[in-house]
Formats: structure tokens, sequence, C-alpha cells
């Protein structure tokens, strides 16, 4: 069995409450930091670990926290980002529902080691329940003098609050975040200046995801060596992965970073296989904004090697034969999928959710939903494939935020890969309306693995 | 779009007001505006949508001014800027809930009520809308229902069924 660090307990009844959360042994971070250890030491132990941010960009996390300017007199804030938003990602959502008080206990040892007295969580207003859950997690801890003036007599106070967004998957993105928590149009910032230096109301702030803060705590339980021992290369520690799609078992599951992509699709310990006896057809291994892979780079890298759910293996080979590990959801595609209809889909996310700053997002995510829509409804062109090309070149990297790539990529990475299939949306107008292309010749025929597991 | 019209006054209740009272207290001083996005949220609850009087006296409230309700209330796509159904069934529509089955059971959603995406039935009762990813792709196809924003997951026609008849003898 794989190490668990996040989710050890997850099965634990009414571990979702803070006497069992502490039966458990949950709190010791708290105290070991505030009795323990000095601001910048829980900093080092969190550098230490190789800790990288989970929420989809993977920066190293000590390194940004390392970044805070601390001038005198000026407050500083930690902002948890709770805006759960990227398609095929819903492993936040099931950490706050089930285990509360990780994010709390990790909110409350990062907010000491940032020097942080107010600490915020901006959750994504969809989700209302969590927000109600962790506003009780909070009040049970302040209960507990885990939170408030002088916690554990260590002279350091907190003060926590929830905050929900208003819908809008671009809040996901931090300065977009912070002008959303200042009460105004998520729209993202100009950088520099980060927010390190000038954040939330203009003072030095930390975003960090949920998953990242709930990382905090075993690594000061542990030491952050002991964390950077598990994984592999500089993909230290466990990572919650979101699986959906044509899965047997869907779900949110931890991983020691390093285990194959196969195993993890069809071992029975993890998501067992694609449903109904179906092949695998592609997978988009890491939210809906990481390239599609087709199911033979999926499980192999382009040498032939065994691909593993790591930040690097999932990027080996670039754009051209990888992807990217993202913030972990996985969604797996089976052989009856349409990869245009699916694109289609993407694109009318990302449409929709362009915040309308930089016109090549604005338009440009637009123009690709009119033109997918238009070649899996049956009124395609030839040459509206190049176009889609085009356009999203000309998104790519010209606009403030990481949107633009975000919607570029998908649009991108599937044309570079199934470009047939779009081709026979144009030659075959009618037929694909009601039938799909099927697995066709870029994926390997892959029946059921065959799959050792454990070791 | 958003229409300034004054057609439906408002009043706000004492326990809506202390409820945003308590609200303002979680910022700096001075950095009330940071209450406009929870504010919207226990308006909405309170009176099912958000009228320009609504959002006005929401500006009053936070001594800003009403522009700035408008286009933050304009920008994210949970309030509602017309009036609803009491109960609106937001169905995901995002890529991983058409794997298995958003856009059919839209469809059987728009049959069962009756009425197109964003209009209300006739007994004031249902809308329904397609909504971009609800974050809950593993237990797909998913539906909410505000203001509590209650989920139900792993739907199929006749889960949604039972539950648009649950709503209506509620």
């Amino acid at each position: 069995m794989a190490r668990k660090l996040l989710l050890e307990h997850i099965n634990v009844p009414g571990i979702n409450t803070l006497d069992v959360y502490r039966e458990k042994g949950g709190y010791r971070a708290v105290e070991k930091a505030l009795k323990t250890l000095s601001p910048d030491e829980v900093v080092e132990e969190v550098k230490k670990s190789g800790l990288r941010g989970r929420g989809g960009a993977g920066f190293p996390t000590g390194m940004k926290w390392s970044f805070l300017a601390k001038p005198e007199g000026v407050a500083r804030y930690l902002v948890c980002n709770a805006d759960e938003s990227e398609p095929g990602t819903f492993k936040d959502r099931y950490l706050m529902t089930y285990i509360p008080h990780a994010l709390i206990e990790g909110m409350i040892v990062s907010s000491f080691a940032l020097g942080a007295n107010t600490s915020y969580i901006y959750v994504r207003g969809e989700m209302m329940p969590q927000i109600r859950i962790l506003e009780k997690a909070i009040a049970e801890a302040r209960n507990a003098g885990f939170l408030g003036k002088n916690i554990l007599g260590s002279g350091y106070d907190l003060e926590l609050y929830v905050q929900p967004g208003g819908g809008a998957y671009i809040c996901g993105e931090e300065t977009a975040l912070l002008e959303s928590l200042e009460g105004k149009r998520g729209n993202p910032r100009i950088k520099p200046p980060f927010p390190a230096i000038a954040g939330l109301y203009g003072c030095p702030t930390v975003v960090n995801n949920v998953e990242s803060i709930a990382a905090v705590v075993p690594i000061i339980n542990d030491g952050g060596d002991e964390y950077a021992k598990i994984g592999i290369g500089r993909s230290t520690g466990t990572k919650l992965i979101s699986a959906s799609g044509n899965l047997i078992r869907p779900g949110v599951y931890e991983i020691e970073l390093g285990l194959p992509v196969e195993e993890f699709i069809y071992s029975d310990e993890y998501c067992g296989g694609i449903a109904n006896g179906k092949r695998l057809k592609a997978t988009v291994a890491g939210g809906s904004s990481v390239p599609i892979l087709p199911a033979n780079l999926t499980l192999k890298l382009a040498n032939g090697d065994p691909r593993l759910m790591s930040y690097e293996s999932l990027s080996e080979g670039g754009f051209a034969t990888g992807t990217m590990l993202g913030s972990g959801g996985f969604i797996a595609f089976d052989e009856d999928q349409c990869i245009v209809r699916n694109t289609w889909n993407f694109s009318r996310f990302y449409h929709h959710e362009s915040c309308g700053q930089c016109s090549p997002c604005r338009e440009g995510t637009g123009w690709m939903e009119k033109v997918l829509h238009r070649l899996e409804y049956g009124h395609g062109k030839m040459s509206d494939i190049d176009l889609l090309v085009d356009v999203s070149k000309k998104i790519e990297g010209n606009t403030i935020c990481p949107l633009g790539d975000a919607a570029a990529w998908p649009v991108a990475s599937a044309i570079r890969h199934f470009r047939d299939e779009f081709e026979w949306h144009v030659k075959e107008p009618v037929k694909s309306l009601d039938t799909n292309y099927g697995l066709a010749n870029y994926a390997e025929p892959i029946a059921k693995a065959e799959v050792t597991t454990g070791d | 779009m958003l229409k300034v019209d004054h057609q439906h006054p408002v009043e706000f209740s004492s326990a809506l007001i202390s409820k945003c009272d308590e609200i303002v207290k979680r910022y700096p001083e001075g950095k009330h505006k940071s209450a406009l996005l929870p504010i919207l949220h226990e308006v909405q609850a309170e009176l099912g949508w958000l009228s320009t009087d609504a959002m006005d006296k929401i500006a009053a409230y936070l001594d800003i001014l009403s522009i700035e309700v408008y286009e933050v209330a304009s920008f994210y796509s949970m309030y509602f800027l017309r009036p609803q159904g009491k109960y609106v069934l937001e169905v995901c529509r995002t890529g991983p809930c058409c794997l298995v089955g958003a856009e059919k059971l839209m469809g059987h959603i728009e049959q069962s009520l009756g009425v197109k995406e964003g209009e209300v039935t006739a007994d004031g009762l249902f809308s329904w809308r397609g909504v971009e990813c609800l974050a809950a792709c593993g237990y797909a196809p998913v539906l909410q229902i505000g203001p509590e924003y209650t989920f139900y997951e792993n739907l199929n026609e006749q889960k949604v069924d039972e539950l648009i008849q649950d709503l209506r003898k509620k």
C-alpha cells in the first residue's frame, strides 16, 4: 500500500470533528511549530520538503514563501485558494468536506511561518456546504484555543475567515482571487508586482492551494527531509489525484508521486480500469487546461519507457508528446468519446470564463468555440482546422494571465494528436452527427493491461 | 446584460442586516468593500434574486457606488439579475460530466419541466440552467440547488424525476 499523508484517516468516523481529528494526531503540527520552531524554521522545513504548489503551476511552495516581503509595520496575509474550478479537479472539495481540520491546521502553521495575523480561505461560492463545514471547524478550533489571541501561550495571534466567491473560474488565478477578495470583478492584475510584494490590500501576500497548505501539516510533523524521501526526483511527496470520466472507479486518490500512469488507471487499488469493458482512447492528465494525450502516449513516453505520475515524467517530451501534471485532474476518455465534441465543450468553458480584459483571450476563445461548434455540427471546412491552430497560437503567451494559454493548449493538442478525427468531421458531416470516429489508429488498442501492484 | 429598473422595491430584514454587520467585521478597517460578494449571496438567499433596488441598497449599506455593485453582480455567474424559479436546478455541463451523460440529462430536465434553459415554470417553482464545472467530476453527472447549494451526484433520469417530485411536494 502506498503511503498516505493527507487521507490516512479519511475513513475514520467523525474525522471531520476536532475531537476525533485530535485523537488521530491532529494539531500536533500547530503545537510543534508554535512551541518549538521559529517562523523561519517552519519555512526552512517546507523548503527542504521540496513541496510544489498543488494548484496546478507546481512552483516550489517554500521558495514562494521566502519571496514574501516583510516591511516593518505592514500587515502580511496568507490567502488559501479554494476556488477549485479546473474541469476534472475535485480534490480540494473532497479534503474540505471530509477532513476540514487538515486545512485549518495547515493554515495556522503556514500563517505562523509567514507572520500573518489575519488569513482568508477563499472558497468558490458554489461550495456553500463546504463553506459551512469550514466555518464550523474554525469555530471548534477557536474554542480549543488554536485560533484567536495568544495561541497556546505562544504570543502569536491569528484570525481565520472563509470568503465565498461568486462563481468565476478566473478567480483561481491568484491576483484575480485577490481582486475578488477585495470585492471587485475577478480581473487578473499585471505582474510585477507579485502578491509577495503587493497582494491583498496592497500588502505582502502569499496565495496557496488547499492541498499545498494541508501538506504543510505532515511536513512539520515528520520533517521536510522525511517528506522529500517520498516521491521521485523533484516530484516529492504525495499528490491528490481527481479521477473522472470513463473509469470503473472515479474518485479522489492520494498517490506517491512517481506511480506509473498505467498502474493508476488499471490497478484495483486506484481506478480499476476503463468502465463498461471499453478501451482507453485518450486522457487529460492534469485538468482541462493541459494538453490531451492519446492512450499510447499516456501510458508510455515516446521512447517506450513507462510514463509516471510526476511533474517531470508527465511533461517529458514537451507538448509534442507530453502534457503536465497540473492540478491532478485526471480525465479518461473511452473509445466512444468524440474528441472534437470534447474540445468544443472545453472551448465553450474558456470562452464563458474569460474575464474579457485581454482581446486575444476575450475574442479568441469565442472564435475557437464557434469554429469548433461548426466542425462538431457538420458545417466545418478543412481550412478550419488550421484556423484553430492559428487562433490558439495568437492567444498563447499574449495575455495577462494564464487563462489564455489554458484555453489554447487543449485545442492545439487535440489537433496535434487527433487531426484525422477533425478531418473526418469535415469529410463526413452527416455521419459525424450521430456516430463517432472511435479509437482509430492513433491509440494502440489497449485491453485491460497486466498490472502488478505493490512490491 | 444588466437592466436598470426600479420596479422591484425591497426591504432588508433586520436579520439580514445583522448578518451583513457580522460579515463586515472580517476585514480590516476601511476594507469593508470585501464584504460585497458574501453580502450579495446573503441578499440573494433572502430575496431569490438581485433587483436593481436590492443592489442600490447594498451600495448604500457599504457606502460604495451603485455601479461598483452592478459590475460585480454582473461579472460572477452565481448572481441572478432577474427573477428565477423557487428552485433553480443548475446542471454541470462541462467536459467530464458530458462524458457520462450530462447533456442527455439536461434534455430530460427541459422536457420534464416544460421550460427552456433560463425560463421559469408557470407555477413559479422551477427554473434550470447548465453551468460550468462544479468540481465534482468523479461523481458526475451532478446538479446543485441554491441558496444552500445542496448537491446531487451520480444522477440519472430517474433520480432527477424523483428529485423534482420531492421538491414539488415540499
